[in-house]
């Protein structure tokens, strides 16, 4: 199989580079048959790169360990859910993953406008063939994902116990999809430029998908934070580590797109900006890309010791020359058709909120990419830590969430004074209120998180104020009751109350941010059965040892061969409030020198956290058992001495036994953090209002709509 | 097992090369078989200039109805949205004029039919 999954490697590439001739032949010489060819090379890639994927996908599901990627990131101990997610977490495997979803969405893309804008289709598909070419490449020539070693190894070396967890399943096709998504609106911005077609066509043409890579780059990025906070055993959800970092400055260059975009559809304005968003948003997607795979950083993201540095600098290179080249070759017919009519409208407002967007983009571009720069001149590891990045990230943050309120109140070309004052009064004084109440509460010392209270305040009023007036507009025109002219509002207006619904999301995760990040109370110690200790306002206590071996017994099904924890009691004012049993995984290595008892247990040890989530807090704990106390180190060398491979985890028992008898003590990290729960509902929310915004009018509306419409046009624009 | 794999990719190239090369045998055999068939050119300009158009008058009619929903909603004075709604007004009928005139001379079977779908929507304002 591994042969037929290396020739739709082969067919693919071949695909790739017929597509591009095509394409471009196709719109130069104005022959469409070509161009219509060139597009079928894209639904071809498509579905050669679905072959290879599932190739490759049962390959890891039989356990055909003659694949060295199955071999290297799988094993028959890793549960079947892990397996069938394992395909991404190798380079070749993640390689693939990312030029298949390329090929999905690109051959989406070229469908839905395969009507429209055919000369700038064409471009675009030859750009999207190329990059999914690229990527093609790259597995054919370095990191094949159908390497194969005859005769097979007995045993893979597992998936590597970080990731075996349910949100790793979707982290990276979200993540993925996110980055793919973005370079469409590259590629079709590219293939405007060529085409010199640079109206609000192209824009309207990519805008869904451009959301959409927005909007699953975002879930992605939450993901991996539920995953950071859920799984390693830090207890934080952002790091500013350099990839994560790579994820979100596309995020951020998009969420400044989606909204300047408008201007450009509206009033034919920023062509310049728009396209260079576009181009640069794609270009970071590349540039996140490289960071994991080149083997520059030295990430839990990262596949270390990766040698694709160099096809990447160039191909981003390549992306930045054009992109400059093209931009400043058309200035010409990017020149603005209008201009601003006021200071005061929404179109000032969301120009404020690009400049602090792609300002908080190029800060985290900087904290990111200069380290790295300045390693690879001066030869010396250098990195910055939190600190820097927050104290340049949160007054933007600030900044970016009250103007989250302020947009929506504003009217589009010009709003007046006497109008500005009535909107601004209720959310203000919301604003105001909370910051009253805030400091009489005594949280006077934390100004950076009393303000974000006080911003987001200011939002859920501003869209409070918005969701009301508009429902009582719709009572007015229509006599609906309230819930039918709540829903009929946002039903023909869901780009603008789904966009609405966003904005509330971002308030509450920022809520979240600033309340968890600034209240946080945490501890690390060491404890003894029996003893406790004070975590802000709660007192924890070590009961007893807890332990279990072999998969079957494992809590949290992740396939360790060993784990070891405790049951820890929390008690507020000397009531019970939760148990939470935190332990330590154990997995089995591959490495003979172990023993035959050490190797069972020799692996990775993983932090199983445990936590006690809720409205108001969440008690997070994470322990890390002594396994090198002497009493268990001398069961494992016993066992290595007298025991054979297939009485092995006899020892593992006498191990449990003594650790559950006599338990040495354990390192605890315990945090108590306030509302983090509501980072995870903002998202969730963040996610409905995309969903809604994103979402296409069912047809049967559609046709109602616009026989209504039909009928009151002319009169309407007879007015004039 | 190599034979089969062979194949298999053997049956993948068959395939695909079918599925790429539809659109050139159509265009051959259109040739063949109609003299002076009409070509669906990629770059001709009036049909760029009506995409160009018929998105501008969605746009538009958003605006119309966005300006409709912040005066409804207190967003604009009674005032500036007269002014407004009739400037914008003004610019959609201007678009539908252009529109008029790009859509009366069309050169190919596929523009008539799309003027025919069109014409029961050109009044249509755009919805999401």
């Amino acid at each position: 199989m591994a042969g037929l999954g290396y020739a739709c490697l082969l067919l693919a590439l071949g695909v790739c580079a017929y597509g591009i001739v095509a394409s471009v032949y196709g719109v130069r010489a104005g022959r469409p048959e070509f161009s219509d060819s060139g597009r079928r090379a894209v639904y071809a890639l498509a579905g050669v790169l679905t072959v290879a994927f599932v190739v490759l996908e049962v390959a890891f599901l039989r356990n055909d360990f003659a694949f060295n990627t199955v071999a290297d990131t799988s094993s028959r101990t890793t549960p079947l859910f892990y397996r069938a997610a394992a395909v991404w977490s190798s380079q070749e495997g993640s390689l693939l993953l990312w030029a298949w979803l390329l090929s999905l969405w690109a051959s989406g893309a070229v469908f839905l406008t395969r009507k429209r804008m055919r000369d700038v289709t064409a471009y675009a598909q030859a750009v999207l063939l190329g990059l999914a070419g690229f990527f093609v490449s790259l597995m054919v020539f370095y990191a094949d994902p159908f390497a194969t070693t005859r005769p097979a190894p007995p045993e893979g070396a597992g998936l590597d116990p970080l990731l075996r967890f349910p949100t790793m399943m979707i982290h990276p096709p979200m993540l993925y999809s996110g980055y793919t998504l973005c370079t469409i609106p590259l590629a079709f911005g590219i293939g405007a430029l060529l085409a010199r077609r640079v109206d609000a066509d192209w824009i309207k043409a990519i805008r869904r998908f451009a959301f959409a890579g927005w909007l699953f780059l975002g879930i992605g990025i939450l993901l991996g934070a539920r995953w950071s906070y859920s799984e390693l055993g830090w207890g934080g959800y952002w790091g500013w580590d350099a990839v994560e970092n790579a994820s979100l400055m596309p995020w951020l260059t998009a969420t400044a797109f989606l909204h300047s975009l408008m201007i450009q559809e509206k009033r034919g304005m920023l062509k310049v900006w728009n396209v260079s968003l576009v181009l640069a948003t794609g270009t970071l997607a590349i540039m996140g890309t490289f960071l994991v795979r080149s083997g520059v950083l030295n990430s839990i993201h990262a596949f270390g010791g990766a040698t694709l540095g160099v096809p990447f600098v160039c191909l981003i290179a390549a992306l930045i020359a054009g992109s400059i080249y093209l931009v400043v070759s058309r200035r010409d017919m990017l020149r603005s058709e209008n201009k601003l009519d006021s200071l005061l409208s929404r179109e000032s407002i969301f120009l404020i909120n690009n400049l602090v967007l792609v300002g908080l983009c190029f800060v985290i571009f900087w904290g990111t990419y200069f380290p790295l720069i300045s390693e690879a001149v001066t030869g010396h590891e250098s990195s910055v830590g939190p600190p820097w990045f927050d104290r340049y990230t949160v007054p933007l943050a600030l900044i970016l969430v009250l103007l989250s309120g302020i947009g929506p109140v504003i009217a589009w070309r010009r709003a007046s004074l006497a109008n500005a004052r009535r909107n601004f009064l209720v959310p203000t004084a919301v604003a105001l209120g909370t910051a009253a109440v805030l400091l009489l509460a005594g949280l006077g010392h934390k100004p950076f998180a009393v303000t974000m209270f006080c911003c987001a305040a200011f939002v859920f009023a501003s869209v409070g104020q918005k969701f009301y007036r508009g429902t009582r507009a719709r009572r007015a025109m229509a006599g609906e009751p309230v819930p039918v002219a709540l829903l009929g509002l946002v039903r023909r207006n869901r780009r603008r109350y789904g966009g609405y619904i966003v904005h509330l999301g971002i308030a509450v995760l920022f809520i979240g941010v600033a309340a968890s990040s600034s209240f946080q109370h945490a501890s690390e110690l060491q404890l003894k059965p029996g003893q406790s200790t004070r975590v802000g306002a709660y007192t924890v206590r070590y009961v007893r040892p807890t332990a279990s071996i072999t998969p079957k017994y494992d809590r949290a099904h992740t396939g360790s061969t060993m784990a070891l924890g405790a049951e820890v009691d929390v008690t507020k004012g000397g009531k019970h409030v939760a148990t939470l049993n935190p332990s330590q995984g154990y997995y089995a290595s591959q490495e003979p020198s172990q023993g035959t008892v050490g190797s069972l247990i020799g692996g990775q040890a993983v932090s199983h956290v445990a936590i006690d989530g809720g409205v108001t807090r969440d008690i997070w704990s994470a322990i890390s058992p002594e396994i090198e106390a002497p009493a268990l180190k001398r069961i494992v060398a016993a066992g290595n001495r007298t025991l054979g491979p297939e009485q092995a985890p006899v020892a593992l028992l006498y191990l449990v036994r003594s650790y559950l008898k006599s338990p040495p003590p354990a390192n605890f990290h315990f945090i108590v953090s306030p509302l983090v729960m509501w980072i995870w509902v903002g998202g969730l929310i963040v996610f409905i209002g995309g969903l809604i915004a994103l979402w296409p009018a069912p047809s049967t509306i559609r046709a109602r709509v616009a026989a209504r419409a039909r009928s009151r046009a002319p009169q309407r624009l007879a007015r004039v | 097992m190599a034979v089969a794999v062979t194949i298999c990719a053997l049956a993948l190239f068959a395939v695909i090369v079918l599925v790429v090369s539809a659109p050139l045998r159509q265009a051959a055999a259109r040739r063949a078989g109609v003299a002076g068939a009409e070509s669906d050119a990629l770059q001709a300009g009036p049909w760029a200039e009506r995409e160009r158009l018929e998105v501008a008058r969605e746009v538009k009619y958003r605006e119309i109805r966005d300006a409709e929903l912040d005066y409804r909603t207190g967003k604009l004075s009674e005032d500036d949205y007269r002014q407004l709604d009739a400037e914008l007004r003004g610019e959609a009928l201007q678009i539908l004029d252009a529109l008029e005139a790009a859509g009366v001379t069309p050169t190919d079977a596929s523009g008539a039919r799309s003027r025919s779908r069109r014409k029961g929507r050109r009044r249509r304002p755009s919805s999401d």
